[in-house]
Order: C-alpha cells, then structure tokens, then sequence
C-alpha cells in the first residue's frame, strides 16, 4: 500500500506518449485484422470493432492510473510490439482465428500491466510464490501462443494411433492419431481459457450480490441468503449434470452454469467481508454525505476487500478448473474435436493398462497449475494479514 | 529468592533495589527494517515504590514496562543493556526460567481487561490459574485468597462475583479483577500499562483508589504507565517522563509536579489549560437546531433518549457530556437521521427535517456535517487525501478540474496540512492527530453549518488533543460555523464549550451555559462529574476520598 503511493511521489511526470502509442498501435492492428477477416459476416465485424474500441478504453484508463516509471513503460510497449511481431510473422497460423490473436494480447498486456504495477511487492516474494508465478506465466504464455508453439494443428490426425514418444510427434499420438503435444497445448488454452472466464462471471456475480446483500441488508438480504442456500443445498456437480442434460452441452451454457453455481461460495464470503467493512465509520460517513448504494459498494467496500477476494480467486479458480475437468472426464464438458486435459485423460485411458504413462500428462499439468496456483495464493495471504499487524 | 511472608507482608526491605534496567535499548520491525523505539533507558525500582511511566504514544513506555518482564512484543526486540531483577539477570537465564518469573513474581495489568481476559471462563477460575500453575497454592486455598482480594479492592459481592463471566461485570469492576489476578501471586512487581484510560472519569476514580491501597497493603513495587500526568500524579512516587524512546525528566512526583525543569513537561502539565475566550452573546432568534421532546429506541423496546429538548444556536459550540451508555451519540444518531425517533422531530433552521436519511435533500445534508471518535476508521484507508476531501467538493458544490484542486489547497491550509506534502498520502502514512485534521476538512468541504463532534479528541494523545481543539476554535472564529460537541471529557468542555448539556440515561439533568454549569450550586449528577476529573495535585485523590467517606459518612 505504502510502496504503491509513493510510486507517484518519485516519478513526477508520467509518460503518456508511452501508453497512447502502444494503445493506438494495438488498435489499428486488430481492427485491420478484423477488417480483413470478417467482412464475410458483418456483424461478427462489427461486434470485432466495439470490443477493439472498448479494450482501448480501457486500458488506456488503467495504464494513465498507473504508477509509471520509463521502466514499466519500456516493458508494456515490448510485450505489446513483441506481440504484434510474433503475428505477423505466423500471420498464417494467426488468421485461422483472429478471436485468439485478440485474446492472446489482452493476456500479454494484462500480465506485463500486472507485472509492474505489482513489481515491488514481486521482488520481496519467496521462492515457493516464484515458483507459481513463473508457472502461472509459462501456462499462460503457452495458451495465448499455442498457434505459434504447437507443431500442428489442434483436431488434425497426422500418423496412427497410439505412436510411442520421440522422432516426429515428441509425445507420441493419441488415440486417433492426432499429436500429443499439440493436443497438450491448445487443451491448456481451452481449460484455461474457459475456466478463468468462469471465475471472473462468477465473481462478478458473486461479489456483486454480496456486497449489495451487506449494504442494503433486511430483506434484500434475507432473499439473497435464502435462494443461495437452496443453490447450495444440492449437491453441485450433480446440478451442473442435471442442467446439462436439459440444456446441452455447449462452451456458453458450460460457463454461465459453472459459474453461477460458483457465485454462491463467492455471495457468502463477499457478503461477510463487506459486512465487517459496513460498519465502519467512513461507510456511515458516506451515507451520511446522501452517496449511492452503487458509490457505497464501489468505492467504498470493495477496495477495502480486494486482498480476500483476490486469494479466493485463486483457489476459487483451481475448483473450476477441477470441475471442468471432471466434466470432460464425464464426458459432458469441453466437446470434441477441441482438445481438453480432462477428455484427453479419458480418450487415452486404455495406455495406462500398457504402463505407458502418457495419459498422465494432461493430470499432471492440471496438478502442476493447481499448485503453482495456490502457493501463489499462500503468499498474497501471507502479505494481506501480515499488512494488517 | 526473598523471604516470603505467610502475610503477604513485606517482603525484603522496603528501598532495596529490586528492579534495575541499564542501558536499555528495544527495536521495533516496520517494512522489513529496524528501528529504534527506545534509546538507552536506565530505570531503578525499589521495593514498595510505584514508578509512573509517562508520555505520548510512541514514546516506548509500554515496551518498557514490559521489557521489565524479559519480554518483547512480537516485531520488537530487545537488542541491549541489562535487566537485573531482585539479583537475577533476566536477559541471561532461559526463557523456561523467565516464564517462572512471569506471573509468580512479576505481574502485568492490561489496558483493557475486556480484551484481556477470557470470555470463556469464569472471573475466579482465570484469577486461581496461576498460583496453581506456578504450584504457590492448591485450588481450594487459592480461591479463599482471591475471594480475599476481591474483598479488599472493593468488589461488590465478593464472595460470589468470581463466578460471574467477564462480559457480566461492568469494565470498572474488571479492571479490579485483572489486578486481582496479578496481586493472586503476591508479585513483588506489578506492571500497570493504562488500567483506566478506557475507563470513565467516575469510574476510574474507584480503580485508582482501589490499585492505590492494595499495592500499598501488600507493599508491592509497581511500575504505572499512563499518558495521563494528572492520574500519576496521584499514584507515583516517581516519575519518568519519556519522549521518542529517550528520557526526559526523571524526579520525585511532588517535585516535578511543583516546578517541572524540563519544557516538556511543562507543556504536558499545562495540557488542559487552553480556554477559549469569552463571545459576546449575539442570540439570532432563531436557533440553528432544535430539538423538540425527542424519544428513540433501539428495536422499540430499549429506550435509550427519553424527551430531549435543546437548542443550537448559531456560531456557538454546545457541548453535550455524559458517560459512557448515557445516550449521547444515540442523540447524534438522531440529529443526522441514521435513527429515526419513536416520538419528537429536530428543526433545522426553522423546518422540520424528515427523520429517516433517505428523505433528506442534499443539501439538508450538507449543512450538516460530522467528525467520529476514531480517525483510523472515520478514512477510507484505500483513498488519498485528495479524495477523501475532494469527494465532497464534487458531490456537493459541484467543483472539477482547477477549481476543485484550488479549493482542496485552501482547505489543507486551513488544517495546517502542507498541500504539497500531503495531498497524495492514503491515511495509512498520516499519523492519528493528522487523520483527525483530514476527517475535518472532509467536513469543512461541505462547507457546513453545523459540524457534530462525536469525542473527536478521545481517539488522541493529550497535547495533539488540545491542537485539535485550537483548530477548531479558529476554524469557529473564521467561519462561524456551529458545533455540537459530544464528549465525556469534562476540560474539553471547559475548554471549547458555550452551552452545556448534562446527559444521565438517555436524559438532560441539566442544561445551560458554561460559567452556569460549572458554578455550584451543581446538580448532584454534574457534581459527580466534575469532582472526578484528575487535577495536577499529588494530593486530589487523597482529599477527594476523604471529602466523599465524610459526605457519606
């Protein structure tokens, strides 16, 4: 907290040229891609360019309110024009999809955003919090240039079944003959991808309705509690295959149903979170003043329950992320042709019986992101209560 | 180890040494750093003699009084000189040996003994653990013993008030119990670190009396931290006056109450002297305030305010005392409408204002503003300065851009809070008397015209008080604005105040202007209240026992 503020203090002039040429940058490229791509389906394109101008936005807010060195901003221009390099280079590989160009930079940014706004905290993390970062990183590097990486293409068979590791396909084939690698690395995407757009709905949801729950109380939060409890009374991975088996299984309906189920664990932490902030005499100060209930909960609540929510997002995130999988393995999540770590484990379960350990792999990376999540975890815990003495 | 007396007499002589620190130094962790909190203090206890530690906070005299055990808080420590107690060197035996010590024959007296004790656990079974623990007494003879002690500090049935649960006697009464269970052993040192100042005045006039004749009856040595000059003053023999970890002044009680020699001292005595000066009575016909037979509740059942009618008048500060339960910030509650009264209703400037928050316009709001008892949690600790202030200025009047930047300056003047410095800081890098300054130009910003104070000064240390206090006298002289100053604090009454509201159980005893209030003849209430204030005389607490048991007698 400290360390933040003082950021302003020592760099007296920031360097808006910095921000405004990598956004505007940025900006034209994507919106030339979309141009190019899309004028099959106007109104794909049109809905390209609202979030291109959006994403501008936005992060043309985030990175003026940023603390800035000459350092900071070295950093976010590189990645951003490292990025725009790497597409034009792979250009052919990058056209298939110009959703996931488009991802894989809002992935970049953010991380590069993240890494020096947080820089200072970062130096003084322990190595078991470097760990998982560099995880966290790596996986996230490997999603967003799984085009670029992968030595082919994500649904294409390309030998037999079953081929044992080494020479061509590094892991071998699974059980189509589609290359294990390449399943690996856009699998990750896929999980990944799905699972944190799940967290974040249903911590917006979640959070939302908590906090309005803990401002408002009385009925309002006597409705809330109530209909999250009945949500919560059955058992969750048999709603999630209930709902399923109405609606069909579709990446949309996976995600809107993961993460409203998720919401009820994140309405009653951020409703007893904010109760602890509502009490206190800068909230009465401001509805003394006549604010909003939306000012009461956005400027109010949730700066001060930043640090218990963003480490329940982190385990929240690996719960999802388990659950898909499970699902998968179940056969109801992620469909085929698409890779995903969960049905990768199913498709090729019969090598286990052979001692061939490769259906472990997807298990294994699961296991790897689950942990390097959690020390992350551990140790932004460790910093919100140490901060507190 | 010293001769025991089966009495729980005197134990050695009365004036050997029997607690000597040389040369103490204590650090303390802040953001991965050491820093010094104190710098080389000697201290010298001889048996029976009670020691007043003295100073602002953060001038280490409770990391001193409890160095004096061997102990450091957690993120501090002691990093030299020597602590020899009754012959033996707590810093060179084990820490095995040192909890021995602790307890058995040197005990500690926390500053709030709601927090301290065990809401889990009967009074007597806490007082009874630990000269069972250290093996001094069997259970049986040990309850005896305290049912004695409760007894002798004057606990209203002694023999069955053990039993009770902490959270069923009342604060004063609890405070007595820690001491009981310090005094269970018969320590031959008895740490104090601010026994009353959570206490009310009426109150802890029955705690220090009580700490005062048992510490004597058992001639036990004690150490009296306090940042209170006029409360040690009553209890010390001798006094250390300590500031930033380095010692200030050092002398008899009497003498430095007499003529002090260092400065410091001398602005410490004079803390609550600040009057302020006489206005000529300038009486608009119509009050700023009114509030007309006003009764409220909690849930309907618990009345707390029962008919109260006053009046506020403007560019006058009126101030409403009580202690603590007796219903004065359930009357700010009112006034600011966060509860609604069952009966009654409050005029603003002649129109009736609506009783429920939600129904009042904006501007109803912004005339009347608000300063809490606690700066830490009065700030958003997640907001600059620039917008705790600047929120009201844009939400109010309107002010963006240039305008409201200017404005935000002149206000950081006004509290004289240097812009430049300050204008970017969260609360976080503010100390306590300088949030407080910040809570009032968050208020000023509204530019209102009555400001309601709810013990804006009982949150702070007494020299950084009266500062605050001055503030805003001038900022009254400046800008005429009201205040309504709820307190328990009768100096600051008699410092600030023009009207006076007495307030006893949700209703006004007595009302009227200062020099009337605090001319006898009192009401018995008022009386009570301003006979329990602490004076700078060694002698008060004395006279002032005597006087009562006579009154009683």
């Amino acid at each position: 907290m400290v360390s933040i503020s003082m950021g302003s203090t020592l760099s007296a002039k920031p360097s808006p040229w910095a921000c405004r040429l990598s956004v505007t940058a940025v900006h034209f490229f994507i919106l030339v891609l979309f141009l190019q791509n899309m004028n099959a389906d106007t109104w794909l394109a049109i809905l390209g360019v609202i979030v291109v101008h959006l994403y501008s936005a936005v992060a043309l807010y985030l990175w003026s309110n940023l603390d800035r060195t000459t350092a900071g901003d070295t950093v976010i221009v590189a990645v951003t024009l490292e990025f725009i390099l790497i597409a034009v280079l792979f250009w052919d590989r990058f056209s298939d999809w110009p959703w996931s160009t488009f991802f894989g930079l809002f992935v970049m940014q953010s991380c590069a955003y993240l890494g020096v706004r947080f820089w200072r905290g970062l130096s003084k993390a322990p190595p078991t919090a470097w760990f998982g970062l560099v995880v966290i990183l790596l996986y996230v590097l490997m999603a967003a240039a799984a085009p670029v990486i992968a030595p082919f293409g994500e649904s294409e068979i390309v030998g037999f079944e079953y081929e044992p590791w080494g020479g061509e396909f590094l892991l071998g084939t699974d059980n189509l003959g589609r290359d294990m690698l390449t399943r690996l690395i856009y699998g990750g995407r896929n999980t990944i991808g799905i699972a944190f757009l799940t967290t974040c709905l249903a911590f917006f949801l979640g959070s939302f309705l908590g906090f309005v729950a803990a401002t408002l109380g009385g009925w309002t939060d006597q409705g809330l509690g109530r209909l999250c409890d009945i949500m919560m009374a059955i058992p969750g991975l048999i709603f999630i295959l209930m709902v399923l088996s109405v609606t069909g299984t579709s990446i949309p309906v996976l995600i809107v149903v993961i993460g409203v189920l998720d919401s009820t664990r994140v309405f009653r932490l951020s409703r007893a979170v904010a109760m602890n902030i509502v009490v206190m005499d800068y909230v009465e100060a401001a509805r003394l003043r006549g604010e909003s209930l939306w000012w009461v909960m956005w400027r109010e609540v949730l700066p001060n329950s930043m640090a218990p929510l963003v480490a329940e997002f982190g385990l929240r995130f690996c719960f999802v992320f388990l659950t898909l999988s499970a699902l998968s393995f179940l056969g109801l999540g992620i469909q085929p042709p698409l890779a995903d770590w969960g049905s990768m484990v199913r498709e090729n379960a019969t090598l286990i019986t052979f001692g061939d350990i490769t259906p472990l792999l997807p298990a294994a990376s699961i296991a790897l992101l689950t942990v390097g999540v959690n020390f992350v975890v551990d140790w932004f815990l460790h910093l919100t209560s140490g901060l507190r003495e | 180890m010293s001769n025991v007396d089966e009495n729980g007499g005197a134990r050695g002589v009365k004036g050997d040494v029997l607690l000597e620190m040389r040369g103490l130094k204590i650090e303390g962790q802040a953001d991965d750093q050491w820093l010094g909190i104190v710098h080389g203090i000697d201290v010298t206890l001889r048996r029976g003699e009670v020691l007043g530690l003295i100073g602002e906070s953060g001038a280490g005299k409770s990391t001193i009084g409890i160095a004096a055990m061997g102990f450091a808080r957690p993120g501090c420590r002691i990093t030299g000189g020597t602590i020899v107690f009754d012959g033996i060197d707590l810093m060179g035996i084990s820490e095995e040996e040192r909890r021995k010590i602790r307890g058995a024959r040197i005990a500690y007296v926390a500053q709030s003994a709601a927090a301290a004790f065990n809401p889990a656990h009967k009074l007597i079974d806490q007082c009874t653990e630990m000269p069972v623990q250290h093996g001094i007494m069997p259970l049986a003879e040990a309850e005896a013993d305290a049912i004695d002690i409760f007894t002798r500090l004057q606990l209203p049935d002694p023999d069955t008030i053990g039993f009770r649960y902490p959270h069923q006697v009342s604060g004063g009464q609890l405070q007595r119990a820690m001491t009981a269970m310090a005094m269970s052993c018969r320590p031959d040192l008895i740490i104090f670190d601010e026994p009353t100042t959570a206490l009310d005045v009426t109150t802890q006039i029955e705690v220090l009396a009580a700490i005062r004749r048992i510490v004597k009856e058992f001639n036990t040595a004690a150490i009296y931290i306090t940042h209170d000059l006029a409360v040690v003053a009553q209890m010390a023999d001798r006094i250390m006056v300590l500031q930033y970890g380095h010692l200030v002044e050092e002398g008899y009680a009497r003498d430095m109450i007499a003529n002090p020699k260092e400065k410091y001292t001398a602005k410490l005595l004079a803390v609550r002297s600040f009057r302020k000066e006489k206005v000529i009575e300038t009486h608009h016909d119509l009050p700023l305030l009114k509030i007309e037979n006003v009764t409220a509740s909690y849930g309907g059942e618990i009345i707390v305010l029962k008919n109260i009618s006053m009046e506020i008048h403007h560019a006058r500060t009126v101030a409403v005392v009580g202690e603590s339960g007796s219903g004065k910030s359930t009357l700010a509650r009112v006034i600011t409408g966060l509860l609604p009264p069952s009966e009654g209703h409050v005029r603003y400037g002649g129109e009736i204002m609506s009783a429920a928050l939600a129904n009042r316009s904006r501007d109803q709001l912004r005339r009347m503003q608000m300063i809490y008892q606690m700066p830490d949690t009065a700030v958003n600790p997640k907001h600059r300065v620039r917008e705790i202030i600047g929120r009201p200025l844009e939400f109010y009047l309107g002010l963006k851009g240039a305008d409201k930047e200017a404005r935000l300056r002149e206000l950081l003047e006004m509290i004289e809070l240097d812009p430049d410095e300050f204008i970017d800081r969260f609360p976080g890098e503010l100390s306590g008397g300088q949030k407080q300054r910040v809570c009032i130009a968050r208020a000023l910003a509204a530019e209102p015209e009555l400001i309601i104070c709810d013990e804006v000064t009982s949150a702070l240390d007494q020299l950084v008080a009266e500062e605050i206090l001055k503030l805003l006298q001038r900022l009254q002289d400046e800008l005429q604005v009201s205040y309504m100053f709820i307190t328990h604090d009768l100096a600051t009454v008699r410092a600030i105040a023009d009207e006076v509201v007495v307030m006893l159980q949700g209703e006004i005893v007595e009302q009227g202007p200062k020099d009337e209030i605090f001319t006898p003849p009192h009401h018995e209430y008022t009386e009570l209240l301003l006979s329990s204030v602490p004076e700078m005389d060694t002698e008060w607490l004395n006279n002032l026992l005597a006087k009562r048991a006579a009154a009683a007698g």
